[in-house]
């Protein structure tokens, strides 16, 4: 899990909302984040959109540590935010997640 | 329905491109039919199985017809084999090529990339280049002035679409292009598809097919006859024909401009044996909506949707009965285009109803 120390952290949803190797998109404070659960019970998450073309990857489909953009099919390490070939170019951004009580945490600079 | 209209720029770096951009066409947010998030789970879920099979098929039926057509060389019995052979050659490659362009044809991605690259050079669509330019075509849909694949830009150029049964204008201006390519460089439009990163791909794998194309010349002439260039080259040209045939069905005479894949694409029922060489591609509004469906799961993706969808057409007969009067109507009157009716409309667009730049007043 991406537990990283941030400055405030912020209750994105119920641990148990999120199946596993799957996404959900929570939005806070007008940004929109994509926080993901592996198929191994980890919890990650990521900005909310493609870096391609602005598409929300919680529509995506998850394989492994793999977001696939529903759009264009570009490709995501979600763990590491790392593009894994066109057409995306750019690299995601990540965020520390921790979980506490049942309920997922986004770690927010 | 019909407005009045102007001439439409369908340049990628024109007038309308700006316009599109203006008036937020572009990289648009688009209508998306209701449907469960663990329904279209299941239904993207990928699978090697299908498309192994179907490939496998493909390449066994190309080999044997290919072996029919050596064997009979000089007789006319070669004739019917390599029809079958130029079919799957030129026209089956065109679904392979956009399925696997996708990524969504395998589980595996070397295994979409390896027929990617195949199914590419069959119908003579440069990879990188093509791969870029379909990533917008899913973007901006037959949005006049960014979508760099509108097939029948209005109005239509009739004697194009029947050179293109024989593929002889689009192969004309991929040599074209390639020459471009293989020199080390692209045209204006393209470098607004095509990122930096990706060209100096783009300009090698030009180089590699003409050098094909040259050896399959070479040998030809080294042993005098046609031959080889039958199996490589000339089957993108005489196997076509259902390039031409499905294709068109999938947007032409429906509107522009729309941000709603259920008014500019079509549905069209087809047999199993269409539906093995397109690949499903039938379900072409199901594709628009949700691309990330493979296309062995469109059918159930169709049945899930279909009640917020238009009546689909039953059949090429149907479909053509619509397309090649709008079509020629469309020569004269370019402003004219088929008004797909969507079940409830009052509430089935809910935003992005779509914006006719062009049009004064529509009227019937």
């Amino acid at each position: 899990m991406n537990t990283t120390t941030a400055a405030r952290w912020i209750e994105a949803c119920e641990a148990d909302a999120i199946d596993e190797e799957d996404v959900m998109r929570f939005d806070h404070d007008g940004h929109t984040y994509a926080i993901y659960r592996s198929p191994d019970d980890e919890y990650f998450a990521t900005d909310g959109l493609c870096t391609h073309e602005q598409i929300h990857l919680a529509d995506g489909l998850v394989m492994d540590h793999i977001i696939e953009c529903p759009k264009h099919n570009g490709r995501f390490d979600y763990r590491t935010g790392q593009a894994k070939g066109a057409p995306v170019c750019v690299n995601l951004k990540t965020y520390p997640v921790k979980l506490d009580g049942g309920k997922v945490f986004l770690g927010l600079a | 329905m019909t407005s009045e209209t102007i001439q439409r720029d369908y340049s990628l770096v024109g007038r309308d491109t700006k316009r599109a951009e203006e008036i937020g066409l572009a990289a648009a947010q688009w209508y998306s039919c209701p449907i469960s998030r663990k329904e279209l789970k299941e239904l993207m879920k990928r699978s090697d199985g299908p498309a192994l099979r179907n490939t496998a098929l493909w390449f066994a039926a190309l080999f044997l017809s290919g072996l029919g057509g050596f064997y009979f060389w000089g007789s006319w019995w070669a004739v019917p084999f390599f029809a079958v052979y130029g079919i799957l050659y030129g026209s089956g490659s065109d679904s392979r090529w956009h399925e696997c362009s996708h990524g969504t044809a395998f589980k595996t991605r070397w295994m979409n990339d390896v027929v990617y690259q195949i199914a590419c050079f069959m119908i003579l669509r440069e990879p990188t280049v093509w791969r870029w330019s379909h990533t917008r075509h899913h973007t901006d849909t037959t949005i006049v002035g960014r979508d760099p694949e509108i097939a029948v830009p209005r109005p239509p150029d009739i004697l194009g679409i029947l050179l293109n049964l024989f593929a002889i204008k689009s192969s004309y201006a991929a040599m074209k292009k390639l020459i471009i390519h293989a020199s080390g460089r692209l045209t204006e439009e393209e470098k607004t598809y095509i990122p930096e990163m990706e060209r100096g791909k783009v300009f090698w794998i030009a180089r590699l097919y003409l050098a094909i194309f040259a050896g399959v010349a070479i040998w030809c002439f080294a042993i005098g006859s046609i031959l080889p260039a039958m199996f490589i080259g000339l089957p993108t040209l005489y196997g076509a024909f259902f390039v031409i045939l499905f294709g068109l069905t999938q947007h032409a005479g429906l509107d522009e401009d729309v941000l709603d894949h259920r008014l500019n694409s079509r549905t069209v029922y087809m047999n199993p044996l269409y539906r093995f060489l397109y690949m499903n591609m039938n379900y072409h509004v199901e594709h628009h909506m949700f691309p990330m469906v493979p296309y062995h799961a469109l059918p159930k993706l169709h049945a899930a949707i279909k009640a917020d969808c238009p009546t689909p057409y039953n059949g090429l007969r149907e479909a053509y009965a619509e397309i090649i009067p709008t079509l020629l109507r469309q020569v004269r009157e370019p402003g004219y285009f088929v008004k797909r009716q969507l079940p409830n409309p009052e509430k089935a667009v809910p935003y992005n109803h779509g914006t006719q730049f062009v049009s004064a007043a529509p009227a019937e």
